[in-house]
């Protein structure tokens, strides 16, 4: 039994401890959001966070997670109350077919829990690592610099919503 | 009689003081105009350009996402930070004043055209032996670039290596300006490509280990060295290829950047070997008849070395060198390997796979080396894509793994894809990488 910690609650998990995290989290524990692409930790399309910083799920077994951090799009936000992230990407309309998309906020999301003020230079040097066929990078960018305005303004008034695991 | 010895002594002391001012003073050259482009013949031009892909001049003069030649690259010293700076003839930040003597000073002297001392974090020491003909080429391809206004940030140097004059004793105990001997009894293409290595190339500001001043260890050149962090493989016999490196597999992994029975060029030789795609392929053989002379012949346990990691590589599997992990040792990099690893580093079979050229552990030297350090930064950072070049890529694991989990999976790779004893120390490694710092080599050495 590994336990992996979600979103901030604990799972009991009794899959073989080399699988890979994205498995565990669509098949055991039915959290869809990250995605499969490629396999090979080369798209993007399944990162999520663990102690704070983006990787991606499908390459990293679970036997590497046990007492670690892991937060995934369920954690930053619900549908009736989206966090800032999904607030950006909903309003500048980033979507195209949405498979990438989780991984485009995952990863922007650890870039802005350490960096609320990024530069264009910062954000499109953290994002290469994750792509995009439909062709939304603009959007996608203007979600995550969106975002940032979200999160400084949070932090201003104290009120910052959904980001915290 | 006290009062004679002290003046003697002082009197030593101020003559020496003189004769070291006099040794280390240069004088300013006076600026020029930017020559026109049409000074330079079109022959000239061309060579300019193929020797400074050669002299690897933009790997150091380009900052990140910077323009090339530009400088403003932050070198990481043992004694500190030092910024390139711009060689583009830009009339104020760069060189666009300075007359060919002037830039053939720097090269031969490290003298910038003002007659302040250059460090030699800038290899003069190798460029000073490079050829008159071969340095105007160069200026004058250097001074048909496009001029990029860009000041250097200030460098982080502690007193009194802040003071360049300093460098006047460092000139006299380190620089020597012998030229690079023909050898008679050698052919045509082991002569120019010692030439180049040894000038221009300056492969040994890398590869040869460097002494406490930071001058290269002449008496060990190419026994492997350090690179920003990485360690420099020896070009020696120490090199720690599983297969020994021949002429012709050295021409095409510097040609390609990639070498079916190697590995492919990372870390800080990946923009060396960029570079050397627009060098002839009569130099860049060359330089492989000149660095296959220094491994010298092969020894028959390395060659079954060799032939083994060959054998073992071409079939389907994980491509252990040493043969499949006993699965009653509880190793706790296996696991790790098999799931963050192995979807890349496979053998489909002997015809290959959909990734022809995917690594095969047990042939890359970076398993084998005499420490840790490049198989840590390659599994901390993976290869970053390179913008507008087909180059090999893999994902940076840092974030996915602790300290403990990287030096598991290195315990684990030297083990199972390399025949060298385990190395030592390796969580220390890891950790001084994670943080930025250089690793104690000595003590991770088996």
């Amino acid at each position: 039994m590994i336990t992996l910690n979600v979103n901030g609650r604990d799972h009991q998990v009794d899959s073989d401890p080399t699988t890979p995290l994205l498995y565990v989290l669509r098949d055991e524990l039915q959290m869809n959001a990250a995605k499969f692409g490629c396999g090979l930790g080369q798209c993007g399309s399944c990162t999520v966070m663990v102690d704070g910083q983006a990787i991606f799920s499908c390459v990293t077994p679970i036997t590497a997670l046990q007492g670690r951090k892991i937060k995934t799009v369920e954690g930053l936000g619900t549908i009736d109350r989206p966090g800032p992230m999904q607030r950006a990407f909903m309003e500048e309309q980033a979507a195209q077919c949405g498979y990438c998309i989780p991984g485009m906020m995952m990863r922007a999301q650890a870039l802005l829990e350490t960096n609320h003020n990024p530069s264009e230079a910062d954000i499109r040097d953290h994002m290469r690592t994750n792509l995009c066929r439909c062709g939304t990078q603009m959007r996608i960018l203007a979600a995550v610099r969106r975002a940032a305005g979200y999160m400084r303004e949070a932090k201003g008034t104290g009120q910052e919503q959904g980001t915290k695991s | 009689m006290v009062r004679r010895i002290l003046l003697a002594i002082v009197l030593i002391l101020v003559i020496g003081a003189a004769i070291f001012v006099a040794l280390g003073w240069k004088p300013a050259i006076a600026p020029v105009d930017r020559p026109q482009a049409s000074a330079f013949k079109p022959e000239v031009l061309s060579r300019g350009a193929q020797l400074a892909a050669l002299g690897d001049c933009t790997v150091c003069h380009t900052a990140p996402g910077g323009r090339p030649f530009a400088g403003g690259l932050a070198v990481e010293t043992p004694f500190g930070t030092i910024h390139s700076t711009d060689i583009t003839p830009d009339p104020e930040t760069g060189i666009g004043r300075w007359s060919e003597a002037a830039f053939k000073r720097a090269m031969r002297e490290g003298v910038s055209r003002d007659g302040h001392h250059l460090y030699p974090a800038f290899p003069y020491d190798h460029f000073t032996r490079t050829k008159d003909e071969d340095i105007s080429a160069i200026y004058a391809f250097l001074m048909t670039r496009q001029p990029v206004s860009a000041k250097a940030p200030a460098n982080d140097l502690p007193f009194p290596l802040n003071v360049r004059f300093i460098l006047t004793g460092w000139n006299l105990l380190f620089l020597h300006r012998d030229p690079v001997a023909d050898d008679p009894s050698q052919p045509e293409a082991w002569n120019r490509g010692k030439y180049l290595v040894e000038s221009l190339g300056h492969c040994g500001a890398c590869h040869t280990p460097r002494n406490a001043l930071g001058a290269e260890k002449r008496a060990h050149a190419f026994a492997g060295g350090v690179a920003d962090r990485w360690t420099a493989p020896a070009l020696d016999g120490a090199s720690p290829a599983p297969v020994p490196w021949t002429q012709e597999s050295l021409f095409t992994y510097l040609k390609t950047g990639f070498e079916t029975q190697h590995s492919f060029a990372a870390g800080p030789m990946a923009p060396v070997v960029s570079d050397l795609r627009a060098v002839s392929d009569d130099d860049v053989q060359a330089i492989s008849v000149y660095i296959a002379s220094l491994m010298g012949p092969v020894p028959p346990p390395r060659q079954q070395e060799g032939q083994r990691a060959v054998e073992m590589a071409t079939q389907a599997g994980l491509g252990f060198t040493r043969g499949a992990p006993d699965q009653s040792r509880d190793e706790p990099g296996a696991a790790l390997y098999a799931s963050a690893c192995g979807w890349c580093h496979y053998n489909a079979d002997s015809k290959g796979s959909s990734f022809a050229s995917r690594q095969k552990l047990g042939l890359g030297s970076v398993s084998s080396m005499p420490d840790p350090s490049n198989l840590i930064h390659v599994i901390l950072e993976g290869i970053p894509p390179v913008e507008g070049e087909a180059t090999p890529i893999m994902p940076g694991f840092a974030g996915s793994f602790t300290d403990r989990q990287v030096a598991d999976l290195a315990n684990y790779a030297r083990a199972h894809f390399s025949t060298r004893p385990a190395w030592k120390n390796v969580d220390d490694a890891v950790k001084a990488i994670r943080s930025g710092k250089d690793i104690d080599r000595s003590a991770s050495r088996p």
